[in-house]
Order: C-alpha cells, then sequence, then structure tokens
C-alpha cells in the first residue's frame, strides 16, 4: 500500500488546496502542498531501495472498466524503468515546489498554482506507475490537462489562454493516434496489461491488418499509432508547436512540466513499449528519423531568438529529438539516461532563467524575458550566473559533466546504427554544434557586456533570495554529477551503471565499434561543444557588431529561422481556419440553415401550399355542398352498377 | 411466461413511482401561494425519487428477464394490457430521470415566476410520461405516455420558453408527431402480424418476415431517430433547447432525447433483428457524419444554449455509433453514454441556466473573463467541459472509449472517424470556456458585481458532479445492472428471426449493383 501512497498524498494535496485555498490556506498553501511531494520523494526513495533488491511489484487495485471481454484495471507496475522515473520526477518536483513558493509568493492565484501542480504530480506518478495502457493513457490526459491549467494560468492574458488551448488541442491530435493504437492492442492481443502484452508480443510476427486493400504489419501499425502520442506530448515535428508557446506559463511550470518531466512521458512510452518497437524496424527507423530532424530543426530556430525563455523551449525540443534518436536506434537505455540527465541541467536552465526574469521584474523591467534588453547581469546575480554556467556546460557536452555522458552515449549508439545511424550521427553532432553555439549566446546576452535596460531598473537589480537559489544549487549539483552513473566502460570498469540497471527492461544496446571509432566520436563531440562555444564568444563578446552584419547579409535566412519556418501559419492557413471558417459560412450558413432545414422544412410546407389549395372547396355555402355531395354520391352509385 | 419476474415487493413499486408525479400534480392545483407550489414539488419529485430506492437494491442482476413486473388484463378483449417492468437497461433512465427530475425543479427557484402552478404540473405530467415510457412493456401503454410527453414539453418550450418560442415549440410538435405517427402505424402492423397482442415481450419473440421487418424497422425508426435526433432530423433540437427554459432543456437534453435511443434497444433490435443488421450500417454512417458535423458547427456558435444543443447531436452520434456497433463494448459503451450525457449536458444546461438569472444574455461574446468573478462556477463548468470532452477519469471517457473501441471492432474505419470527433470536441468546448471565462473581464461587469454560486445552485450541481468522477473512477456500478440484458440483446440480434438467409441474399445484390 506504501506504493499507492506516492501518487495519493499529492493527489491529497491538490484537493485540499484548491477546495479550502481560496478562503482559508491563500499564501500557506505550500505548507499543504511541499511535504506531500517530499513525502514523495522519500517513498520513491524506498521503493528505489526495494526494485534494486530485485523486487518487482505488480499491483490491482480494482477492476476500472469491464465490458464483455474488455477487462482493465486500476494497477501499478514498479520495475526498474519506473523506480528511475520515479525518482527523476518526484526530486526534480520537489526542488522545483521549494523554488516555487519564492517564485509565486504574492500572487493571486498562490493556492491555485500548488493546487495544480499537485494535481500534476499525481498524474505524473500515475503515468509512470500504470500497469497497464489505459492507465497509461489517463496518465497522459491527466498531466496534458495540468499542463493547460498551467499554461492559461494567468489566463486574463489573451496570449496565455490561447496557448493554453492550443497545448491540449495539438496534444489531442497525437493523442488521437495514441488512443487508437491502445485500441487496437486491445483487439490483437485481448487485454491492455503490459505484462501481457509484452511477452505476447513475438506471437503476433507476421499479422497483418487490412487498409484500405494493403496488407500493413499489425506491430508496424501499432507503434506508430503509439508513437503519434509521442510526437504530441513530447512537442516533435510536425506536432511540436505547442511547447514554444507553452512558455506563457510560470516559469516553475516551464521548468517542470515542459522540461523536466511532463514532456519526457513520451520518451518514456517509447521505452516502455521497447518489446513491440524492437519488433518493426519501420516503426524504429520512423521514430530516429522523427528524433534526429527534430533535434537539428528545432536548435536552428533557437539560434536567433530573443526571448530567453523561447531559446530554452526549442532547445528542449531539439533535446527531445535526441532522445528519440536514441530510442529509433535501440538504444533504450541510451534514451533514458538521457532523460534524466537533462531533467537536471533542462530545469536548471529554465529556473536560472526564472531568477533573471524574477529579477528584472521586481527591478521593474519592461520587457522582462527579451535577452535584447538583458547583458551585465554576471555582476548582480552571481550565483544565478554561476549555477546558468554549469548547466550551460553540462548540455553543451564538456567532459566530466552530466549532459556529456548522456549525449556521448546517444551518439556513439547512433554511430554503431549502420548508414542511416551514421546519417543521424552526423545531424546529432551537428545539432549539438549549434546547442553549443546559442546555449553560450544565450549566457553571453544575459549576462555579459553592459546592462541594456535603464538605469532606473539597473539600480534595483538583485540576487534572488535563498529559496529560489538553494534549489538552483541542488539543481546544478545534478547538472554536474547526475552523469556519473552512465560513465561508458571505455573509462572505467564496470561503466554505465545505469544501463546495467535498466537492462532487464530495455535490454542490452549491442553494437559493433572499434575504440578508435569511439574516440573519434567522443573527439567530434569535445570538437563542436568547444567550437560552438568559440563562435559565440567571437560573435558575442569579441566582436559585438558581427550578429548584426551577420543578420544583414543573411536576411531570408534569419527570416526563416526567426518565423520559425512560418510553421504555425502554415496550419493556421491550412486547417484552423478552413474549419472555423468553414464551419460558419458552409456548415452552418448553408448546409444546416438552407439545405437541411430546406428539406424536412419543405415537405411540411408543400403539404402547406396544397392545403391552402383545398381549403378553398370549404367555402360555406350549403348549395355547394349539396352539389357536391349529389356529384359524389352519383360516382359512387355509377362506379358500383358498373363493377357489377 | 418465463420472460419476466414479477414483483415480489409487497406493494406495486413500478406504479408507485411512475403515478407519483401525477398525483402530485393534483394536489398542487390545489395550492396557491408560489413558495408553497415550489416545495410540494420539490418535495413530491424528492419523494419519488425515495421511493424508487428499492430499485437499486433489490434489482436482480443475475437475470435478463424483466423484474418487478405488474401485469393486469386492461382491454382483454383486444390483448391490451397493464403491463410494467424494468431490466438492467430502464432502470438507468429511471434514476436519470428521477434525479433530472428534482434538480429542474431546483434550478427554477427562482427563474420561473409566471404561471408558476401550471409550469410545475408540467414538469411533474412530464415525469410521469418519461417514467412510463421507460417502464411499458405493451404497446398501446407505450404510445400513450410517448405522446403525453408532447404536450407538457411543447407548454414548457411554448410558454416559459425565450423570445422565439413559439416557433420552436411548434417545429418541436410536429416533428416529433409525425416520427410518432408513422411508428403508430408501425404499432398496428406489428399487432396483426403478431397475433393481434400488443405485449411487447411478445412481438418480439414472433418471427416477421424480412421485408416486414424492414418496412417496420423503418416506421419506427422515423419516431426514434427524430427523438434522438439523428442527422439529418436534428434540426428542432437546437431550436426546442435554445428557447426552452433551463428546466426544459435539461429533461429534453437529459431524459426526453434519450427516449428515441431507448426505443432502439427495447423495439427495433429485438423486433426485427434482421432488419437491425440490415440497417446498421447506413446508421453507423449517419452517426459518424453526426458526430463530425455536430462538433464542427460548434465551433461557429455564437449562442452558449445553441452551441450545447449542437454539441448534443455530437454526442447522441457517439450514443447510435455504440448502439448500432451491434457488439457487447459498444451496446454497453451506448447506453453509458445516453446516461452520461444526461448528466453532463444536463449541467451545463443547468450552469448556463443559472448565469443567465444573473446576466440575461446567451451570446457567448457577452461574457469573458468571469473566473476572477464567479470562481467556484468557474471551476465547476471545467469539470462538466472536461466530462463533455471526454478526459478520463470523467464518466464521458468510459462511454466514449467503449463506443470507440465496439466501433473499431465492428469496422476500423468507422472507429478511426469516430474519434476524430473527440479532437474537434476539445476545440469547441475549450474554445467556449476561454471565451466565456478567461481574458479580460468583460466591462460590463465591472460595475455590476457577478454573484458566485449560492447554496441552493451547488446542491443542484453537486449530485451530477458526484456522478462524472462515480462513474469516470468506477462504472462497474451501473454497467453491471446492463450486462446481461446486453449480452441477451445481442443474442436475440445475432440469432435474427429467420430472414439472415436472405439478408444475405440481399446485401450480395447490392454489392453487385456496386
Amino acid at each position: 500500500m506504501k506504493y499507492v501512497l506516492i501518487p495519493l498524498l499529492p493527489l491529497i494535496a491538490f484537493a485540499i488546496n484548491i477546495l479550502f485555498g481560496r478562503k482559508y490556506i491563500k499564501d500557506k498553501a505550500h505548507w499543504v502542498s511541499v511535504p506531500a511531494v517530499i513525502m514523495s520523494f522519500i517513498l520513491a526513495v524506498g521503493a528505489f531501495m526495494d526494485v534494486k533488491a530485485g523486487k518487482v511489484i505488480n499491483i490491482n487495485l480494482y477492476d476500472w472498466i469491464v465490458s464483455g471481454n474488455f477487462n482493465v484495471t486500476i494497477g501499478f507496475l514498479i520495475d526498474r524503468l519506473t523506480v528511475v522515473m520515479l525518482l527523476v520526477v518526484t526530486s526534480i518536483s520537489s526542488l522545483i515546489f521549494i523554488y516555487s513558493v519564492g517564485y509565486m509568493r504574492g500572487d493571486k492565484g498562490y493556492y491555485r498554482f500548488f493546487a495544480y501542480l499537485s494535481l500534476f504530480v499525481f498524474s505524473m506518478l500515475i503515468l509512470v506507475m500504470a500497469n497497464n495502457f489505459l492507465l497509461l493513457y489517463f496518465g497522459w490526459e491527466a498531466v496534458g490537462l495540468c499542463s493547460y491549467f498551467l499554461i492559461g494560468f494567468w489566463f486574463d492574458r489573451k496570449s496565455a489562454a490561447n496557448a493554453g488551448k492550443k497545448a491540449f488541442v495539438v496534444n489531442r491530435f497525437g493523442d488521437f493516434g495514441f488512443g487508437l493504437g491502445i485500441i487496437l492492442i486491445f483487439l490483437t492481443f485481448g487485454s491492455l496489461e503490459y505484462l501481457q502484452v509484452f511477452p505476447g508480443a513475438h506471437s503476433i510476427v507476421g499479422q497483418t491488418l487490412n487498409i484500405f486493400g494493403h496488407e500493413v504489419d499489425t506491430i508496424t501499425v501499432i507503434c506508430l499509432l503509439l508513437f503519434c502520442g509521442a510526437v504530441g506530448k513530447s512537442a516533435q515535428i510536425p506536432l511540436h508547436v505547442w511547447l514554444p508557446d507553452a512558455m506563457e506559463g510560470p516559469t516553475p511550470v516551464s521548468a517542470l512540466i515542459h522540461a523536466a518531466t511532463m514532456v519526457t512521458a513520451g520518451v518514456f512510452m517509447v521505452a516502455r513499449c521497447n518489446p513491440l518497437f524492437v519488433l518493426s524496424p519501420v516503426a524504429m527507423n520512423t521514430v530516429a528519423v522523427v528524433g534526429g530532424v527534430t533535434a537539428i530543426f528545432a536548435a536552428t530556430i533557437a539560434l536567433v531568438q530573443n526571448d530567453i525563455k523561447r531559446v530554452i523551449a526549442y532547445s528542449t525540443v531539439s533535446q527531445l529529438g535526441y532522445m528519440f534518436l536514441a530510442l529509433g536506434m535501440g538504444a533504450f537505455s541510451a534514451a533514458i539516461f538521457h532523460l534524466y540527465t537533462h531533467a537536471y541541467f533542462k530545469a536548471l536552465l529554465f529556473l536560472a532563467s526564472g531568477s533573471v526574469i524574477h529579477a528584472l521584474h521586481h527591478a521593474k523591467h519592461d520587457d522582462e524575458q527579451n535577452m535584447q534588453k538583458m547583458g551585465g547581469l554576471r555582476k548582480y546575480m552571481p550565483i544565478t550566473y554561476l549555477v546558468f554556467i554549469l548547466a550551460t556546460l553540462s548540455i553543451t557536452g564538456i567532459p566530466g559533466l552530466a549532459g556529456f555522458f548522456s549525449k556521448d552515449e546517444i551518439l556513439w549508439r547512433a554511430y554503431m546504427g549502420g548508414n542511416l545511424g551514421k546519417f543521424l550521427w552526423f545531424l546529432g553532432t551537428t545539432a549539438a554544434l549549434l546547442t553549443a553555439f546559442y546555449s553560450w549566446r544565450l549566457i553571453y546576452m544575459t549576462f555579459h557586456g553592459k546592462f541594456r535596460g535603464t538605469q532606473e531598473s539597473e539600480r534595483h537589480l538583485r540576487e534572488s533570495s535563498p529559496v529560489i537559489t538553494v534549489p538552483l544549487m541542488f539543481l546544478a549539483v545534478g547538472a554536474v554529477a547526475a552523469g556519473w552513473v552512465g560513465i561508458p566502460p571505455l573509462f572505467m570498469e564496470h561503466g554505465d551503471r545505469i544501463g546495467a540497471f535498466l537492462a532487464p527492461v530495455l535490454g542490452h544496446s549491442e553494437g559493433h565499434g572499434t575504440h578508435a571509432e569511439e574516440f573519434m566520436v567522443l573527439g567530434a563531440s569535445i570538437a563542436v561543444a568547444l567550437g560552438g562555444w568559440f563562435i559565440a564568444h567571437r560573435m558575442y563578446i569579441k566582436r559585438p557588431e558581427l550578429p548584426q552584419k551577420i543578420m544583414d547579409k543573411f536576411q531570408p535566412v534569419h527570416r526563416l529561422l526567426f518565423n520559425k519556418y512560418w510553421v504555425d501559419e502554415l496550419y493556421d492557413k491550412t486547417i484552423v481556419q478552413p474549419l472555423l471558417k468553414g464551419s460558419e459560412k458552409v456548415i452552418l450558413g448553408i448546409v444546416d440553415a438552407k439545405i437541411i432545414e430546406g428539406v424536412v422544412n419543405g415537405v411540411p410546407a408543400l403539404i402547406g401550399a396544397f392545403s391552402r389549395r383545398l381549403r378553398r372547396i370549404q367555402t360555406g355555402i350549403f348549395s355547394y355542398y349539396g352539389l357536391v355531395m349529389a356529384l359524389g354520391a352519383l360516382i359512387i352509385i355509377g362506379t358500383m352498377i358498373f363493377l357489377k | 411466461m418465463e420472460e419476466i419476474i414479477l414483483n415480489k415487493l409487497s406493494y406495486p413499486i413500478l406504479s408507485l413511482i411512475v403515478f407519483l408525479p401525477v398525483l402530485g400534480a393534483l394536489l398542487i392545483m390545489f395550492l396557491k401561494k408560489a413558495r408553497h407550489i415550489r416545495w410540494a414539488t420539490l418535495f413530491v419529485t424528492i419523494a419519488a425519487f425515495i421511493a424508487a430506492l428499492p430499485l437499486w437494491s433489490h434489482f436482480d442482476k443475475t437475470t435478463y428477464k424483466m423484474q418487478f413486473v405488474e401485469l393486469y388484463h386492461w382491454i382483454p378483449s383486444m390483448g391490451i394490457n397493464y403491463f410494467i417492468g424494468i431490466d438492467g437497461i430502464s432502470v438507468l433512465f429511471i434514476f436519470l430521470t428521477l434525479l433530472l427530475g428534482v434538480l429542474s425543479v431546483l434550478v427554477s427557484f427562482r427563474s420561473i415566476e409566471t404561471k408558476v402552478k401550471e409550469f410545475h404540473m408540467s414538469i411533474l405530467v412530464m415525469e410521469t410520461a418519461i417514467l412510463g415510457v421507460f417502464v411499458s412493456l405493451d404497446f398501446l401503454l407505450f404510445y400513450i405516455f410517448w405522446e403525453t410527453m408532447l404536450i407538457p414539453m411543447f407548454l414548457l418550450i411554448g410558454v416559459w420558453g425565450g423570445s422565439n418560442r413559439v416557433y420552436a415549440a411548434i417545429k418541436f410538435f410536429l416533428y416529433t408527431l409525425v416520427g410518432s405517427l408513422l411508428m403508430l402505424v408501425g404499432i398496428v402492423v406489428a399487432y396483426f402480424y403478431g397475433g393481434q397482442t400488443l405485449n411487447i415481450l411478445a412481438l418480439s419473440s414472433v418471427q416477421y418476415p424480412l421485408h416486414i421487418q424492414v418496412w417496420l424497422f423503418m416506421a419506427f425508426f422515423a419516431a426514434f431517430a427524430v427523438k434522438v435526433p439523428m442527422f439529418p432530423v436534428h434540426t428542432w433540437l437546437p431550436d426546442a433547447h435554445t428557447e426552452a427554459p433551463t428546466a426544459g432543456s435539461v429533461i429534453l437534453a437529459g431524459v426526453l432525447i434519450k427516449m428515441g435511443a431507448y426505443g432502439f434497444l427495447r423495439f427495433s433490435m429485438p423486433m426485427f433483428p434482421d432488419a437491425t443488421v440490415l440497417f446498421a450500417w447506413p446508421i453507423l454512417i449517419l452517426s459518424i457524419i453526426a458526430i463530425i458535423y455536430g462538433a464542427v458547427i460548434c465551433l461557429a456558435q455564437k449562442d452558449f444554449k445553441r452551441l450545447i444543443a449542437y454539441s448534443s447531436v455530437s454526442h447522441m452520434g457517439f450514443v447510435t455509433l455504440g448502439l448500432f456497433a451491434l457488439n457487447s463494448q459498444g451496446l454497453e459503451g451506448g447506453i453509458l453514454q445516453m446516461v452520461n450525457h444526461g448528466i453532463i449536458t444536463g449541467a451545463l444546461f443547468l450552469m448556463v441556466g443559472i448565469i443567465y438569472e444573473r446576466t440575461h444574455t446567451r451570446v457567448i461574446a457577452d461574457y469573458g473573463g468571469i473566473a476572477h468573478a464567479v470562481p467556484w462556477y468557474a471551476g465547476i463548468f471545467m469539470i462538466f467541459t472536461l466530462a463533455s470532452i471526454g478526459l478520463p477519469g470523467t464518466n464521458g471517457f468510459i462511454g466514449e472509449f467503449l463506443i470507440i473501441l465496439g466501433a473499431f471492432k465492428a469496422h476500423m474505419i468507422i472507429g478511426v472517424l469516430s474519434a476524430l470527433g473527440i479532437i474537434i470536441g476539445a476545440a469547441y468546448m475549450l474554445r467556449l470556456y476561454q471565451q466565456v471565462f478567461f481574458e479580460k473581464l468583460n466591462s460590463s461587469y465591472e460595475n455590476h458585481p457577478l454573484p458566485d454560486l449560492n447554496l441552493r445552485e451547488v446542491i443542484t450541481l453537486l449530485p451530477l458532479i458526484v456522478l462524472v468522477f462515480w462513474i469516470g473512477f468506477y462504472p462497474e456500478t451501473f454497467l453491471s445492472y446492463m450486462h446481461l440484458s446486453v449480452e441477451n440483446l445481442i443474442q436475440q440480434v445475432n440469432a435474427g428471426s429467420g430472414g439472415r438467409h436472405l439478408l444475405a441474399e440481399y446485401i450480395k445484390i447490392f454489392r453487385g449493383a456496386f
């Protein structure tokens, strides 16, 4: 039962805050939510110990839906993959909850914020703990709902309300496929429970489905449908459009939901379903290519953005792309490893940028997220600056730090994966160069040079309070050291401990490569990390006039990237507007009002017209009636005689 | 007859429940003060609900047979009986009707100021008529209740409705009446074919020749399709809903339109199984059209109530889709979704009524940003919005999921298309929510404070909130009643009535024609 408490405690915190927060708890809401999530973390550590000792926990609480031969339970599966996710989710949540106490202080929706945040943690924990696909779907939709609430947290702003709605609806496109995939799993396997489905996966190899006369491999269809869901939730091409807009939410939300945990749900799901995916080369290659292309696509956009949070958001999309690249290459544990290190350094990047925004906000800076109006902040915010540097070193893959080990693991696995793998390795390495550039560009624009705001603002610039900086320091430790559990065997005997830990669930990723090749890949990674740094340094420190010059020279490219390849505009023109216009002008205006109403009302109208004619017979003149009666009688008698 | 279990309680419980409201209506005829009338009506509806509780506890879930049956000769010479009883399907609708009866009285406490007595009498008469439809096992009895219900509804819309009420009332009346008359013809034909009896169970076991089945199916279909309403005979619904007073909309959406789908289950499927199989395909396609068409049209609505009315078209499309998937998930999902739709749409109409009392406008653009002004109202509205778009954890999810699963089983493409409806569903409901509750507070409320929910309104909504989550997390409470009835129904349809061979021939010819 103690395992059930892990998600239950945040749910209770949610219920208390949402029901009593407005009137009674108010600005003490964190006293409900923070202890609950920390308790969950402690219980998660306990679960980790149990699983590490060799236990696999599978408990069914009760039958959820029973209908005919369909049966699905509310139940949890806690294995090695689950506990890794449990630790990531609860540890980062705990830190971000504490950070939020400082960051959200004084907001009129303070209780609401902690309520939603708690509901999110509950949903995310259900998502990772579910032992069947439908409960996974429950968690999946519930985290999406929390994301909707929190993106639109400041809903008086039209942009925030729009962004929340956009996130929800775009995700529904992915969930459409995901839901159908789940239904197809049930119809194929007769069950939705992981432990029934996965062992049976081998037996359906070769089974096909007839789609419009084409015989298609069933497992491939299932995997691609499931992947649709992952593409939505983890913001991969072509459903990536909601994540940058999601930055309308408060910064702790961006860190927790839109960087560290929820958006990685797609990666977790594909890893969870690895017994299915490995049976479909088509699906695996699709996952890898979508991931690789997204990684470089999003990185190019991040090069030119000026909103500090948007840069990090595109960086997240790009890093998620790496994870899918790894999944598609069959390196499931490498993907989870990167998910885990990314959670720390990306949460840190967001929270540190939150610290910057917070400081600028209090200094009455008018454009608090625009990096063009920042600069020189390192003088005023030394701690934030330091942790930002550490996070950047980590994400860009400087040897020794967390991001280095996990990213290198992915690139190495890709390199070993045949021709496609080599191509994706090239994409990934190029994206790493871009990553290094935009990450250092962000640092230089924000912290170096001269402050570009008003003098009045500059006088009020302060480092954030400890309630904000202490969680940053904890996360910084993670950003530096989290990768040490995955040091490759190349450097350490019994290396890649996280891979070995996850192997019972995710399998061993195999590959053939020589030490020389491994060093080559490693060298390339380090070279691009330093190269990107160097270019950024030249452009933003040594010759600050250079960016403008390059921008002028490559105007069309800059506009393409700055406008995010016009994907949003494309969707608006081809999907949103036609649907809205079509609904109003064609369906409501013509089909419903004219055609259907016309036909259905036409019949009575015809009868009405007919009866108006008929009414003229009823004149009320007796002699006329007499005449008609006589005529009628005559006809009847005549007919009778005639028929005889 | 082995198909029935006579009422074992010491009193005729079904008759009591059915006629309690109309007796109440007689009682309030003698009351004068509006306050007394309101409280008396509330008392009667609550009493009827409490009186029905033994149905819940004494229901035998181990059989599909009709239970609590009361059977008395009425007009023996014509084989007409007073014959009522319930099974695992109708029992749910009895409770839904009784619950919404109470709530529609509660929500009208302030909003109805004119002709109070007549209003409450109409509600009570209608409650009796609706309950009568769900318990009748004799066709004459059924038809009487079916048509009786039209009159109070006609009055509710036409007298206490909005500005365009007379048009809406007449449209509603004519549409349903035309459908019903065709059904009457069908009943007469069935009567003569089935050995001059109007016993519904007996008529269900008669083996009609295929061509008779087809004609009869179409005659009954006319009545039921209008009532559901199915595409393309849905256009009376937005008008009727929009113009009806809140209580009228709640009953109309909550239970009245369920009678069409109920008719398919009780009559069309068991009586004409071969025709059911024949018509399943066209009905599935009409359902898909209704789901998507109804949802798309919601994107263009500017009127609060009209939007919810059109969303009903989409949701009822899911219901007919599930029913005519003709497998256990589809049927159970469809029946559950009928209950769910009653709860969700009933609640949404209640909520629109509640805010209309304060603002006197149904135009969506007149709202905006009111979440800060009425936080409790906004929060509860969110719950029903989520249930409406089928979020897991709410009742809407269970119904929609089972329906899509059933539809997918029936045919993959049908399943895929139906799932499209949930994307658009999310779009229009969240759009509505944003336009009403989010963004800047509409300037017209800056000086006129908008009061949040009062205790009476919270009590009105609370049972529905509980049901949303109850069904969402533990639907078995409700599904368990229908399991055996649904299995029995599927067996009846699959067994057919001798026309299956001929049907296969027809279908072959039909396919050959293309």
